[in-house]
C-alpha cells in the first residue's frame, strides 16, 4: 500500500480538491507547478541554503538520557524548538515563499491559530518583502497577544476573523474567502498538512526535512537509520507528516500519532478527531472531520491553540484508517504534566502541542533497547502564560 | 422537460432570489418561497445552511448562522418542503455545500429532493471533475440538474468544457468576490459579460454575485438570460421581515 499522495490528490479516500470554482485557478496552477518547481535546482539551492542559515538547520537530534531512564527506553528528541521562530513550521513557509516568488505573487496570506504559523509567515515575508496579511480568530488574538505583536513587528497585517466561533477554523474560512477576492496577485500560505491537493502533499514534502535529518542523524548515533518508532503530535499534522514521512513505507518503524483528547474524548470538549470524526470535507479536504450528525463542523477543544483543530490532514486519515498509524489521545493534564515533566529531567520547555506527544510515554510501553524518536515541534516561550495558568507558578 | 430549463425557454429576463432556509425563523421557509413567487420571481435558491461557507460574504454567513441557531437541518428542511408543489409551480433549486449532502447520503439527498420537486442543486464546492465521476449518475438517475459556476478568471476553454457538461444554466460569478459585494459594476464587468455572451455557449447563463438593486440586474441582464439576488434580498428581510417581499421585488423589475 502506498501511503503517499496519488495522481489525483488522494490518500486512499481522503484528499483531493474540494473548491469552489472561483479557487480553480490558482489551486491548478499550483498543482501543475509545485512539483516541476521545487525539483528546480536553483530552487532546491536557495530552500537548503535558508534553511540551514537562516533557519539553523539541521535541528539536533538529542539523545534525552534522563528521560530514556526514567521510560526505561532509548529516547531521542528532534529538536525542531531549536529553529528561527520556535517550531516546524518555519520549514513550510521558507518552501511556500519560495514557490509564490516563482509564481511571481505579490502578497501572501495566511491563517493562524496559536500564532505559530502566522508568525512563521510574517518572518518569510519580512525576508523577502511581500505584503502579508495573516487571519487569526477574534478569541485567538485576545489570547496569543504576544505572537499578535510579534507578526505586527515583522510587518505583517493581522485581520480578526469574526465569523463562527472566531477560532482557527473560522480564520481559515478568511483566509480562503481573502483568496476568492484576490485571485490574480496572491499566494495562500496554509500552515498544516490540510487543504485541497496539492497543499497536503506540498507541506508534507516541505516538512519533510525531518525525517530526512533523522535518518542520518540516527544513522551517526546508532548505527541505523530508522528507529523503532517515531512519535508525533497531530492537529492538522504538518510536523507530523514531515516526521513520518520517510519511514511511511519501511515497516519496521513504528508510527504513534498523538491527538490532543482536551478535557477526555468523551467529553464534548475534545479535538482527538480519529476517534471522534467522520468522513466529510472541511477547508477543500475529503478526510475525517469533527461534525455534527448534519453535517456541520463543531467546534473542537484542547488546552492547545495547535492541535484544537476540527479535522485532521488527508495523509494522517488514511494512516489511521489504514492502521500505518496507531494514535493515541492525550488529555490537558496529561500533556501539562509531561510537559513539566520534561523541563525538570532535561531542561527543555516543550510547546504544549509537543507536550502531547511525550505524555504518551505514560501510554505505550516500550522496550529497554527500542529506539523511539519523539518531535519535539515547538518550544513552550508561547505558552507560559497557559503554563502558569495551569500549575500556579 | 425540467422546470429549470422550461422556464429559461421564457422569452424574458430571469430574476432569481436566493435566501437560506430557516431565516429570519426556522419556519419561515415555505412562506418567503410563495411570496416570491407571488411577487413575480422566476426561480428561488433555497439555501441549505452551512457552519463553514468559504465562498458566501458576512451577510449569507449571518443568515446561514442564524438558521442554525433556529435548528435548521437538512431533514427539517426536507419536512418543510414537502408539500411545497401543492402551492409553487417555479423552479426551486437546492442550493448549499457538499458536507450536509454528504452526511445526509448524496443518494437519499437527490431521491428526496427529486420526491419533494426540487430541480437543480447548487453546490460551490463540488467541482465539476469530482461531481463527473462520482455523483452525475445519481443526479441523472433522480432528474436533477446540478449548476456549475464560472468566474473571471475561468478560462475560455474551462468555460467550454464546464458549458459541455452543464444542463440547465450557468452560474455565471460577476465578479471576483465572495457573495454580497455591493461595489457595483464597473467596465470590466461589463466586459467581461459581453465577453462571455460572445462566446456563444450551449446553456444560458445567470449571474450571480453582486446583484443588488435595479441597476445591477439591469446591467447582468443585459447580455445574461437572468440574475440572481440573494445578499441584498437576505438584508431585506432582516430589516423589514418576512412580511414586506413585494416592496423589494418591486424596486428590482
Amino acid at each position: 500500500m502506498s501511503y503517499n499522495v496519488d495522481e489525483k490528490g488522494y490518500y486512499g479516500q481522503f484528499g483531493g480538491a474540494y473548491i469552489p470554482e472561483m479557487l480553480y485557478p490558482n489551486v491548478e496552477e499550483l498543482r501543475q507547478q509545485y512539483l516541476k518547481i521545487t525539483a528546480e535546482p536553483e530552487f532546491k539551492a536557495e530552500f537548503d541554503q535558508l534553511l540551514k542559515d537562516y533557519v539553523g538547520r539541521p535541528s539536533p537530534l538529542y539523545f534525552a538520557k534522563r528521560l530514556s531512564e526514567k521510560y526505561n527506553t532509548k529516547i531521542y528528541l528532534k529538536r525542531e524548538d531549536l529553529n528561527h521562530t520556535g517550531a516546524h513550521k518555519i520549514n513550510n513557509t521558507i518552501g511556500q515563499i519560495l514557490v509564490a516568488k516563482k509564481l511571481g505573487k505579490k502578497r501572501i496570506i495566511a491563517e493562524t491559530g496559536a500564532g505559530q504559523h502566522g508568525v512563521a509567515t510574517a518572518t518569510v515575508c519580512a525576508l523577502m518583502g511581500l505584503e502579508c496579511i495573516v487571519y487569526m480568530g477574534e478569541i485567538d488574538i485576545a489570547r496569543q497577544a504576544p505572537n499578535v505583536a510579534r507578526m505586527k513587528m515583522l510587518g505583517a497585517t493581522v485581520r480578526a476573523a469574526l465569523s463562527g466561533s472566531r477560532t482557527l477554523k473560522d480564520a481559515t474560512n478568511e483566509a480562503i474567502r481573502d483568496w476568492i477576492n484576490n485571485p490574480v496577485d496572491t499566494h495562500y500560505i496554509i500552515g498544516s498538512a490540510i487543504g485541497p491537493h496539492p497543499y497536503p502533499d506540498m507541506v508534507t514534502r516541505f516538512q519533510s526535512v525531518i525525517s530526512e535529518e533523522i535518518k542520518w542523524q540516527l544513522k551517526e548515533k546508532e548505527g541505523r537509520e530508522n528507529p523503532d518508532y517515531v512519535i508525533a503530535c497531530i492537529g492538522g499534522g504538518s510536523n507530523a507528516a514531515g516526521t513520518y514521512y520517510h519511514f511511511l513505507h519501511e515497516p519496521e518503524v513504528g508510527i504513534i500519532a498523538v491527538e490532543a483528547a482536551g478535557k477526555g474524548v468523551n467529553s464534548g470538549h475534545s479535538a482527538a478527531t480519529s476517534k471522534l470524526g467522520k468522513v466529510g470535507i472541511i477547508h477543500g479536504c475529503k478526510t475525517l472531520l469533527m461534525q455534527t450528525p448534519d453535517g456541520q463542523i463543531t467546534e473542537p477543544y484542547s488546552i492547545s491553540a495547535g492541535l484544537d483543530y476540527p479535522g485532521v490532514g488527508p495523509m494522517h486519515a488514511h494512516l489511521a484508517e489504514s492502521g500505518r498509524a496507531e494514535f493515541f489521545s492525550v488529555t490537558d493534564d496529561e500533556a501539562m504534566n509531561a510537559g513539566l515533566e520534561l523541563c525538570k529531567l532535561e531542561g527543555i520547555i516543550p510547546a504544549i502541542e509537543s507536550s502531547h506527544a511525550l505524555a504518551v510515554l505514560n501510554d505505550k510501553k516500550f522496550k529497554p533497547e527500542d529506539v523511539v524518536v519523539i518531535c519535539l515541534s515547538g518550544r513552550g516561550d508561547k505558552d507560559l502564560n497557559t503554563y502558569i495558568d495551569y500549575f500556579k507558578f | 422537460m425540467n422546470r429549470i430549463e422550461q422556464k429559461l425557454q421564457e422569452n424574458k429576463k430571469i430574476l432569481s432570489i436566493y435566501f437560506s432556509a430557516g431565516y429570519p425563523n426556522l419556519n419561515d421557509t415555505v412562506q418567503i418561497i410563495q411570496d416570491l413567487e407571488k411577487n413575480g420571481i422566476d426561480m428561488i435558491e433555497i439555501g441549505l445552511p452551512f457552519s463553514d461557507p468559504l465562498a458566501d460574504g458576512p451577510t449569507i454567513q449571518a443568515s446561514s448562522t442564524t438558521a442554525l441557531h433556529n435548528g435548521m437541518t437538512t431533514q427539517i428542511l426536507f419536512d418543510q418542503l414537502k408539500d411545497i408543489r401543492k402551492t409553487v409551480s417555479i423552479p426551486l433549486v437546492i442550493m448549499g455545500y457538499f458536507n450536509p449532502m454528504l452526511q445526509y447520503g448524496v443518494e437519499k439527498f437527490c431521491q428526496k429532493c427529486a420526491e419533494i420537486g426540487i430541480d437543480g442543486l447548487i453546490i460551490p464546492d463540488l467541482p465539476v471533475a469530482i461531481y463527473a465521476d462520482e455523483y452525475k449518475a445519481t443526479f441523472d438517475k433522480y432528474g436533477l440538474i446540478n449548476v456549475f459556476l464560472i468566474t473571471p478568471q475561468t478560462s475560455d476553454e474551462r468555460i467550454r468544457f464546464i458549458d459541455s457538461v452543464s444542463s440547465g444554466f450557468i452560474y455565471m460569478v460577476s465578479s471576483a468576490s465572495v457573495t454580497g459585494s455591493s461595489a457595483g459594476f464597473g467596465s470590466t464587468q461589463e466586459d467581461y459579460f459581453k465577453h462571455i455572451a460572445d462566446l456563444n455557449l450551449k446553456n444560458p447563463q445567470i449571474v450571480g454575485f453582486g446583484i443588488n438593486n435595479a441597476e445591477t440586474f439591469n446591467q447582468a441582464t443585459q447580455y445574461a438570460k437572468g440574475a440572481i439576488i440573494g445578499s441584498a434580498f437576505i438584508t431585506h428581510l432582516k430589516e423589514n421581515g418576512s412580511g414586506k417581499i413585494a416592496d423589494f421585488v418591486k424596486a428590482i423589475r
